[in-house]
């Protein structure tokens, strides 16, 4: 005899109370996993010390850089972790034990969001801390401060939609390999290197990237941003993506590998 | 007494490739159906259609008395998957505590670990823990919902002797718990022991179906096997 009471009594817990728990488990094995804790604070921190160091010596500002790399971590824990992490549980067969639980698939996306969201504020924090320690003053007005908090939120949804649709579609070796090259592929195009510093001709294109318009709002909010084609276009662009890659998230998703 | 799981005419194909012709079978509650097969004989396809994974082309499948996938049939039936199932970084007993969290009534995560003898490895990360460690957490977890329905896909596979028969104590526990219990297996004496009812499954269709003596008849339940089964790959 197992000693245990196995008569039948099955019924599911409260949908919030699921969600949380969903996102809780899903933050801890985040925190604790060693490389997405590189891409999303090592790597950061690094780039605000060298910054700290060498900047001005290079030619680097130290107020557009600070907001950059914090777009740059924005980019790591909407896009580069939840596409790793979430293939390798399509990989391990995670989802598809989840289904055979009181976890509705609606319930397993909101816990995935409040987890891109608690490491994203977290992240945001280390690194502004980080950035003020290192003699950033940001400007910000109320303008710029709204425009940002709507850019960034919906970069990260469209973040997030990016990488279900890797990560749903794709083999995890794929996936791992490129979720890696597309964050330094964001990196470089837009998020560490103001819109304004790239070549006439290939602004407008690069401006109709999430990368870039998460980027640039927080330039804009730490207060040396560039005016770009009207007042909130990088809302209209992060909200474009995000509309646009849900749907597409929705249709493509496999569960199974 | 109603089955709990009943697959009527079910088709499905993959690649081009039939993976289930028409296959129907029923499991009842307070019973041990056993599904055997070769490799590839659809067998966690079979799971995957009754919990939603996949969808079948024809036929239908009702899980204790809604359809497959359902709300209303996850939410009471328990998955032990054949391999993996798991975050690779979780430790067992944060796996356990978070499942048992989607239940309202579940069994006590400390109490599930106790019994299966997870506690001795409850720290350690998923991946480092051997086959056989990983399979009982994979059916603690599969349990701790308090389920009417449990598919068990090769409960026992990799464990040794010890284990599996503490496994085999567990699922007749469930059977006479009233829980309807379908195992896949490829150990003949294991369905010999356990199973109120076989079915035999060739190329996704149900080639023989009926109790252990019923379908060996002086025979031993492997040569039936032998006999009504192809090997992988042959036609």
């Amino acid at each position: 005899m197992s000693g245990l009471d196995l008569t039948p009594a099955a019924a599911p817990a409260p949908r919030a109370a699921r969600i949380r728990r969903h996102a809780l488990i899903e933050t801890r094995l985040v925190v604790r996993n060693g490389e997405q804790l590189l891409l999303a604070l090592v790597i950061p921190l690094g780039l605000i010390i060298a910054n700290a160091a060498v900047g001005a010596r290079i030619g680097i500002a130290r107020e557009p850089f600070i907001a950059s790399v914090i777009a740059l971590g924005l980019w790591s824990s909407g896009f580069t972790s939840p596409a790793i992490t979430t293939a390798f549980e399509r990989r391990y067969g995670v989802l598809e034990r989840l289904v055979a639980t009181p976890l509705r698939r609606a319930d397993l996306l909101l816990g995935k969001a409040a987890m891109v969201a608690i490491v994203a504020l977290g992240q945001a924090v280390v690194l502004a801390v980080a950035g003020l320690l290192a003699g950033w003053s940001p400007q910000p007005g109320l303008g710029s401060s709204l425009v940002a908090v709507a850019t960034a939120l919906l970069g990260l949804v469209a973040f997030a939609g990016l990488a279900l649709i890797l990560a749903g579609t794709a083999s995890a070796e794929l996936t791992l390999g490129l979720a890696n090259l597309v964050y330094l592929l964001g990196a470089a195009g837009g998020l560490l290197v103001p819109l304004a510093a790239f070549p006439a001709w290939s602004q407008p294109l690069l401006a109709l990237l999430p990368t870039t318009a998460v980027a640039e709002a927080l330039r804009a909010w730490s207060g040396d941003g560039a005016a770009g084609p009207f007042p909130g276009w990088t809302i209209v662009v992060t909200l474009a993506w995000a509309v646009v890659v849900v749907v597409i998230a929705r249709k493509v998703f496999r569960w199974t590998s | 007494m109603p089955a709990a799981l009943t697959l009527a005419d079910v088709r499905l194909s993959l690649g081009g490739r039939v993976v289930l012709d028409s296959l129907s079978l029923s499991a009842a509650a307070g019973a041990v159906t056993a599904v055997l097969g070769p490799n590839g004989a659809g067998k966690t396809t079979m799971i995957r259609c009754c919990t939603g994974i996949l969808v079948p082309h024809g036929g239908r499948i009702e899980v204790l008395g809604a359809p497959a996938g359902s709300a209303a049939a996850n939410d009471r039936v328990g998955l032990m998957p054949q391999a993996t199932g798991a975050w690779s970084g979780v430790r067992p007993r944060e796996l356990l505590d978070y499942l048992a969290g989607l239940y309202a009534t579940p069994l006590p995560p400390q109490e599930v670990a106790a019994a299966l003898g997870i506690d001795a490895f409850s720290g350690t990360p998923y991946r480092r823990l051997s086959g056989g460690q990983q399979q009982l957490v994979n059916l603690a977890g599969a349990i701790i919902g308090r389920p009417e329905l449990v598919f068990l896909d090769e409960p026992t596979a990799g464990l040794d002797p010890h284990v599996r028969r503490q496994v085999w104590t567990l699922i007749r526990d469930l059977r006479a718990a009233g829980v309807a219990i379908v195992l896949t297996t490829h150990a003949m004496d294991e369905a010999e022991q356990l199973a109120d009812h076989v079915v035999l499954l060739d190329h996704g269709r149900a080639v023989a179906a009926g109790t252990v003596a019923e379908l060996a008849a002086g025979r031993s339940l492997e040569q039936v096997f032998l006999d009504l089964t192809a090997p992988e790959g042959a036609a």
